[in-house]
């Protein structure tokens, strides 16, 4: 099962800044461990990553800096204090989503399988 | 053949790609990264260079959505900026740069600048000289910054323009014009034409014998007139709230700036104006086609309006040599937006509606041209001859063949008859026939009319 469209850019930047909490990455890196933290189910293109990088790093909740340690010239991106600032109000938002849906799952009387894949 | 390498396909992706619009250069590095961290990835999983390649570029997606993301994105690098420093640029070996550029619109704007401070307080004879100085001047620096650029190797080509500054300076100094007299005044208007043509010469520098690369001199000349214009208006808002401003602390500069501030604009924005035209000319769609395309229907419109009227009301038409002269200002706006939808035109393309806008607008204005001179021919000879009537008549004649024949060709071509080139041809060449007029109108008739 993949996740729907609207809800995979909805969760994108959360997703992004979240990686990027666990340390300074880079774009490949980024996509394949968005891979891992989903199995997968989240349907992620390049074309959807490095746009959605250099959104964030122009309102200057990352930065970027090229770094040829890998042999490679490869563009890191790293949170500044704004991003780690941003994290923490995702973080509430996407609570309050995932509370609120799950309320609805745990009362609604139809099928629970519906909306199992959200929460 | 042998197979291409990973490095070299990788190349090739990296050429197509950096093509694309909203495509970065940093773009392209970042993400040849990501196409060689998938490809090392697979390379891992047991793939040949080759098979991992085609995997990992089949991964990244098409070129086009990736491409299409980023321009979203960057909706910014769509407006195709002006690289300032174009290392591709071809020059002469020489610094071509903004500094370099800086220094000759300085000169520029001296060679009008200080002559000007000479006509302050002077009696209008030596006023006349200094201002015929101001106009040489300018345009010898401006023939001195194309030969800067390409360096004509023709030592013809400096000479002609040389000897033709050197010789409209001296009939403008030593010819006994009265002064404010109709002969002056010719003088001052057909002087520059005559002019513009030969500073073409040094423009084209070694090709300037080949009549079809005098199309990129008029190109270049649409273009720097517009450049020019805008600057011009840039420079009024600039002059008009310094003078504003500074008034407002009681500080008049009017002065300063009528005397140094403008003159040295108007001279150095024409070598920024050549220069930006230079610089961006691959860069940028040229704008004088775009206004072309526009006003080549509205003209057409325009006449064919006038011609309507004229029939429906019977109105007598007002012979004079206004009218004449606006009519000759009409053919030459006319010649203009021929010359330039011609020069946009890529010469192999089959004919398109533009063609034949282009050939109804040159039919229309010579249509009015033909009423207008048939009612004006026998007041011409009723008052007799004067310098401006005839230089009026010569250059209704000259502007009348040149689109006359245009448009004999043009639709020559429109047939399927003849080449398009051999439109180009004629109005690149028929230059020569309009800076010889002009220099016939500015040298000849002095002496002629007896310097009147």
């Amino acid at each position: 099962m993949l996740v729907g469209k609207d809800l995979v850019a909805a969760s994108a930047t959360p997703l992004v800044l979240g990686i990027l909490a666990e340390g300074e990455n880079y774009g490949y890196a980024i996509l394949q461990r968005i891979a891992e933290l989903s199995d997968g189910r989240l349907d992620w293109s390049e074309g959807m990553l490095y746009p959605l990088l250099h959104r964030l790093e122009r309102q200057g909740q990352i930065e970027a800096f090229w770094s040829t340690d890998s042999g490679r010239r490869r563009k890191y991106y790293r949170l500044t204090t704004n991003g780690r600032a941003a994290i923490a109000d995702h973080r509430a938002q996407w609570d309050a989503v995932v509370t609120a849906l799950g309320r609805l799952t745990d009362s609604a009387p139809h099928p629970r399988t519906a909306l199992g894949g959200l929460a | 053949m042998t197979t291409p390498t990973l490095d070299e396909q990788v190349d090739q992706w990296r050429h197509y790609l950096g093509r694309r619009p909203g495509v970065a250069a940093s773009d392209v590095d970042e993400l040849t990264d990501h196409l060689l961290a998938s490809v090392d990835d697979l390379a891992t999983r047991g793939l040949s260079d080759d098979e991992a390649f085609l995997v990992a570029v089949k991964r990244l997606g098409a070129q086009d959505d990736l491409a299409r993301a980023f321009a979203t994105e960057h909706s910014d690098r769509l407006w195709k900026q002006l690289v300032v420093a174009d290392p591709d640029a071809p020059t002469a070996g020489r610094p071509t740069g903004p500094a370099v550029m800086l220094a000759f619109a300085l000169v520029a704007g001296l060679a009008i600048a200080l002559p000007l401070q000479r006509t302050v307080n002077t009696p209008s004879a030596d006023a006349w000289v200094w201002a015929l100085v101001a106009l040489l001047g300018v345009a010898a620096v401006l023939g001195a910054w194309f030969w800067w650029l390409r360096r004509p190797p023709v030592v013809t080509v400096v000479a002609a323009t040389v000897g033709v500054l050197t010789i409209f300076t001296a009939a403008g100094v030593l010819y006994p014009f009265e002064q404010g007299g109709m002969t002056q005044a010719l003088f001052l208007v057909h002087m520059p034409i005559a002019v513009w043509v030969v500073l073409g010469a040094s423009y084209l520098g070694r090709d300037w014998r080949r009549v079809d690369r005098w199309m990129d001199y008029l190109r270049f000349s649409g273009e720097l007139f517009i450049y020019y214009v805008l600057i011009a208006l840039g420079g009024g808002v600039l002059v008009g709230l310094t003078a504003a401003i500074f008034g407002f602390v009681g500080i008049d500069v009017t002065l300063t700036l009528a005397r140094w501030v403008v003159p040295v604009g108007a001279g150095g924005a024409l070598i920024v104006s050549a220069w930006l035209v230079e610089a961006k000319k691959s860069v940028i769609e040229n704008i004088a086609p775009v206004l072309t395309g526009v006003f080549t229907p509205l003209f057409t419109l325009v006449m064919l309006a006038f011609l309507a009227a004229l029939a429906l009301t019977g109105n007598p038409v007002e012979a004079d040599r206004g009218l004449l002269i606006a009519v000759d200002l009409l053919l030459v706006v006319v010649l203009a937006l021929v010359v330039f939808s011609v020069s946009a035109r890529p010469a192999d393309a089959p004919p398109r509606l533009q063609d034949w806008l282009s050939v109804a607008l040159m039919v229309s204005a010579l249509a009015v041209d033909a009423v207008v001179g048939f009612a004006i021919a026998g007041r011409i000879a009723e008052y007799g001859t004067s310098a401006n009537k005839l230089a009026a008549v010569g250059e209704n004649v000259v502007l009348a063949v040149a689109l006359a024949v245009s448009a004999w060709r043009y639709v020559g071509f429109l047939r399927g008859r003849r080449p398009f080139v051999d439109v180009e041809r004629w109005q690149a060449g028929y230059l020569s026939v309009i800076a010889t007029w002009a220099a016939v109108v500015a040298l000849a008739f002095p002496v002629v009319f007896a310097f009147a």
